[in-house]
């Protein structure tokens, strides 16, 4: 997994060029994703998701691979508290992330690039939310780098 | 096994910055099993120093290698030796053993430690290890129940408790530390062998410990 590159998709106009990579749980969000489709609600389409069959198969360095390939933020999504297919895989992916923003912020990289979140499958609306919600306080930081100014907390936002 | 963490990021990060080529070299044994500096960890800190490096502005370009032990010459092999000719500085992720080879073996090489080296330990559970041996050179365990109070007695008492223990609590850090001597005596009376506690230990031959200098090993029977 360590060496295994993802690809990114191509820079283009209405993708505002902002990357952004979401390793989804096969048994919630990516599902979740899935459903959001379904029902016909729009998210924005930088959000590129990789399925994995647990979060907590996602490994420390195939997140910092991600925003090595270019990723401008990742979004790890998994299976809410207690709702783990492999009972805490979710649990300890959410311990990993949370190590690997102290990672990130050692190596000079804002550590509000990289986020996890709880979606269960049956969270279709949740997970189109929660990718505008990204996306626009990616686009924020990136946009806030540019100019060379730390992003605030409050044009952060407030987890929902 | 050896346990060692890593060191600070900024510390790794500024032996680095002095090259513009380094060898990330991890090991295969103790410090791959106590998560410190084998193959993940070496892919982990290539890619934090990738990051730091293009956020900085820096021209570092990172190689990676992980063999099986750093503390024997056999794995030293001709790919570790190509690695590391061409970088300028090796970046060592083994226990400081490994990083006095490396230098060694490497004579015209920079070597730096990736990790502090603290102690000859266990794994208690995943992600927690403690310190069992001291390598004093003069195994006691056999009177003491197989508990060592070298190594876990903080004052390495041979004819313990002192005053100091509270609650099978260690004076010197009770929220951390286990007295030794209460673990030492309750294994001993379980076993029924109170009364061998009863006899006077004599003074340890530290000679034999690090107090002889550094200790050399030499068993003709199996040199070539
Ligand atoms: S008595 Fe010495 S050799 Fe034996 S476990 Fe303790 S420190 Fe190690
Ligand atoms: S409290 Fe126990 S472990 Fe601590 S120094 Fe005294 S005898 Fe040793």
């Amino acid at each position: 997994m360590s060496t295994e590159t993802i690809a990114m998709p191509a820079e283009t106009a209405e993708t505002d060029a902002l990357r952004i990579i979401a390793f989804c749980c096969h048994y919630c969000a990516f599902t979740a994703a899935d459903l959001a489709g379904t029902m016909r609600r729009q998210y924005p389409p930088n959000i590129r998701i990789v399925r994995f069959p647990c979060t907590g198969r996602l490994e420390t360095n195939t997140i910092l691979q991600a925003f090595l390939d270019g990723a401008d933020g990742v979004l790890v999504a998994g299976c809410e508290p207690g709702g783990c297919h492999f009972l805490k895989g979710n649990l300890r992916a959410a311990k990993r992330v949370e190590h690997c923003r102290r990672l990130l912020e050692q190596a000079g990289v804002s550590p509000e690039r990289l986020e996890m979140r709880h979606i269960a499958a049956s969270q279709g609306p949740l997970f189109a939310e929660t990718a505008r919600q990204f996306t626009e306080k990616i686009r924020m930081i990136k946009e806030q780098a540019r100019r060379g100014t730390a992003p605030s907390d409050e044009c952060l936002g407030d987890e929902p | 096994m050896i346990v060692a963490e890593q060191k600070p990021f900024e510390d790794i990060y500024s032996y680095a910055k002095r090259h513009r080529r380094v060898l990330l070299l991890g090991c295969g044994t103790c410090v791959t099993v106590c998560m410190a500096g084998g193959e993940k960890e070496v892919g982990i800190l290539a890619s934090l120093v990738r990051l730091a490096a293009r956020e900085r502005n820096d021209d570092i370009t990172v190689d990676e290698h992980t063999i099986t032990r750093q503390c024997d010459a056999e794995f030293f092999d001709e790919t570790t030796a190509r690695k590391a000719a061409d970088a300028e500085a090796v970046i060592s992720m083994g226990c400081g053993v490994g990083v006095q080879f490396c230098a060694q073996r490497f004579p015209d090489k920079i070597v730096y430690p990736a990790l502090n080296t603290k102690f000859y330990g266990a794994t208690i559970e995943q992600g927690v290890w403690a310190e069992r041996c001291a390598g004093c050179g003069e195994c006691v365990l056999a009177d003491f129940g197989g508990i060592c109070p070298v190594a876990r007695c903080s004052k390495s008492l041979l004819n313990g408790p002192c005053g100091g223990s509270q609650d099978g609590r260690c004076e010197v850090d009770p929220e951390r530390v286990e007295c030794a001597w209460q673990l030492i005596y309750e294994r001993m009376e379980a076993m029924g062998r109170l009364e061998e506690l009863e006899k006077i230990q004599p003074f340890k031959d530290w000679s034999q410990h690090r107090d002889g200098g550094p200790r050399t090993i030499t068993r003709e029977e199996v040199r070539l």
